[in-house]
């Protein structure tokens, strides 16, 4: 960017008055990039949210605007746009207004250190871990303005939870995210990246076993962090009606909607930073990915498909955990999380102390680590064949399929699938 | 000691039992959905799709009714009106046989009432209307003498399920609806 700025200026032959504008026009333009895309994953991710929804509870979700469905999180928006605005009579007005800000600012502001592959990032800051934590800690003020503003008692309730919560689970998060630091040595997202490889063993995650738990600990945090289920207490609809937004409608409400999808993606987007080897492809160093647009385009596929999975990953937690108590929250995380995260800060800072670089041991354990990461995921498999087994259905790869045709009224069918479970009359053949 | 041996084991037994819960929620997620997409992709049309005993918009056969009003009497919120007059002549005439389907519960008393048959459950349940005055059906167009009770083991003609109704509410049922298996597929699937 800087230097397109400098070639830009020097051809235009731009007095410093003119460098100056230009300069801080790109910097606009750049902000404005960079928003535009996060909204967009934002309101994609809505669509992932619910056809994942649909598929998990066997219904199809939305399907009809556009194809598969895809234009819903379009129509949506429309329709938030031109809901009416309604501020409740005895609200804090400012407040209330101002409160979606916070909470976009804080999350979009995060995505200019998103490094999306080796050259496209907005600003590969020095101090960038540090910017992403300082940062994210804004939707906690936006949170509490929301609830404090909305002079409603689930809003208020719903807002402390969420700035209590919040600021406990930045502990251990923050302390994940230092064990990988400490490894790498460096604040710089691009600079983690680029310490790490393409092959799973050389990925943060796997090198050592502090960091594969120390990723656990950060997800499990950035859940907590970002008010998803089984964390979303401040919005708890079965307590608290909808928390904080209770009061908010149309496109503020919009506004705190796409601020919480937005950080689905980037806390996904930063785990895949700094657990899972960000850009980096198999087999091709950065210095020979630098020179290609192709490695370029692919070392952003394969950033982009990491977080696709962790954002997945955050998706289905929400269909398959129940929410946690109040004393289970904060139990969770200053019995287990933060203490863990601790050891591990520790564990790597003593793990690059005693064990040298590139030595046998290290890369032994980092084999040994994939092939228990391996073990891991084919249990996950086999459990899950046992699962479908066990009610006689079938594996089903067609993930836009519209539905059985039949299904559900024909006997054959119901037979087929829930036969094993039909209580039997007395007397009738089994 | 035991108490370390505690603290590990709730590790243990909350990273396996997520685990586990995980893998349940994605094997549904590899499965093919259950829902049928109403109304155009079940294979026949709903209507011959419901339960043999669902209990859909009412219907009266006029050429059924002794107007005796079993019917009228035995509705609990009273949605059904009979009334009946003399002709010149000093015959009974039924003049007037009202159902407002806006207001029915679908308890299906009347139908029990009914001695001949006359007011039954149709499998008709898409009744969408623009204004629900629209919903308060006349089954009597002009006065008629009602029918005699029938005699024993005689069994007056029978209209087919739904035609009386969908005569009665024009605009609220869509002509043929669309199903992936036509309009005119065969029954079978359903009980």
């Amino acid at each position: 960017m800087r230097a397109l700025a400098e070639y830009l200026a020097a051809s235009w032959q731009l007095s410093p008055l003119g460098r100056e504008l230009l300069s801080a026009g790109l910097i606009l333009l750049t902000a404005i990039v960079v928003f535009a895309v996060a909204l967009l994953i934002a309101a994609l991710l809505t669509w992932l949210e619910r056809r994942v929804a649909g598929r998990v509870q066997s219904r199809v979700g939305p399907n009809r605007v556009g194809p598969l469905g895809l234009l819903q999180w379009l129509a949506d928006g429309l329709k938030m746009i031109l809901k009416e605005d309604v501020v409740p009579a005895a609200a804090d007005r400012p407040l209330f207004l101002l409160a979606p800000y916070p909470v976009m600012i804080g999350v979009f502001a995060a995505f200019a250190t998103v490094p999306f592959s080796q050259l496209l990032i907005a600003a590969d800051l020095d101090v960038g871990v540090l910017y992403l934590i300082a940062v994210t800690s804004l939707v906690v003020v936006g949170i509490l303005m929301a609830g404090w503003g909305s002079n409603n008692k689930w809003s208020l309730l719903g807002g402390i939870r969420s700035a209590a919560q919040i600021v406990a689970y930045e502990v251990p998060a923050a302390l994940a995210l230092l064990s990988v630091v400490v490894m790498a040595g460096t604040l710089s997202l691009q600079s983690i990246v680029a310490a790490q490889g393409g092959w799973p063993w050389e990925w943060y995650l796997l090198r050592t076993p502090f960091g594969f738990v120390a990723f656990f600990i950060y997800f499990t945090a950035a859940v907590a962090e970002g008010n998803r289920t089984p964390f979303d207490l401040p919005e708890a609809e079965s307590e608290l009606v909808a928390g904080y937004n209770t009061e908010y409608s149309g496109i503020r409400f919009g506004g705190f909607f796409l601020g919480e999808f937005a950080n689905i993606y980037l806390m996904s987007a930063i785990a895949s930073a700094l657990f899972f080897g960000g850009w980096q492809i198999p087999g091709v160093t950065p210095a020979e990915q630098v020179g290609s647009v192709w490695w370029q385009a692919l070392g952003f596929l394969v950033f982009v498909a990491k977080a696709g999975v962790g954002c997945l990953v955050v998706i289905l937690l929400r269909w398959t955990f129940p929410r946690l108590r109040v004393d289970q929250l904060t139990a969770l995380c200053y019995r287990y999380l933060a203490p863990g995260a601790f050891l591990c800060l520790v564990g790597n800072a003593l793990w690059i102390v005693l064990v040298p670089a590139g030595s046998l041991f290290e890369r032994m354990v980092g084999y040994g680590m994939t092939a228990v990461a391996a073990a891991l995921g084919l249990w996950f498999v086999l459990r899950m064949r046992r699962h479908m087994v066990s009610t006689g259905d079938r594996l089903d790869l067609d993930l836009f399929a519209r539905g059985h045709t039949r299904a559900a009224f024909d006997p054959a069918w119901q037979a087929r699938a829930y036969g094993r479970f039909r209580r039997r009359r007395p007397g009738e053949a089994s | 000691m035991s108490a370390a041996r505690e603290y590990f084991a709730a590790i243990r037994r909350a990273v396996f039992s997520l685990a586990d819960g995980l893998s349940v929620t994605v094997s549904y997620l590899l499965r093919r959905p259950v829902t049928i997409q109403y109304p155009d992709r079940t294979a026949q049309p709903v209507q011959r799709l419901l339960p043999e005993r669902s209990r859909g918009l009412l219907e009266v056969d006029v050429e059924r009714c002794t107007a005796c009003g079993l019917c009228a009497k035995t509705c609990p919120i009273d949605c059904i009106v009979v009334e009946t007059g003399k002709d010149a002549a000093g015959a009974r005439l039924h003049t007037r046989m009202d159902v407002d389907l806006g207001r029915c519960m679908f308890c299906g008393l009347c139908v029990e009432a009914c001695p001949t048959g006359a007011i039954r459950h149709s499998r008709e349940f898409e009744g969408g209307m623009a204004r629900v005055e629209n919903l308060l059906v006349r089954f009597l167009d002009a006065p008629r003498p009602p029918a005699k009770p029938p005699k024993k083991g005689e069994e007056p003609p029978e209209k087919p399920a739904g035609s009386i109704i969908r005569s009665r509410l024009p605009g609220a049922f869509a002509p043929a609806r669309r199903c992936a298996g036509g309009p005119d597929a065969k029954p079978g699937g359903a009980a």
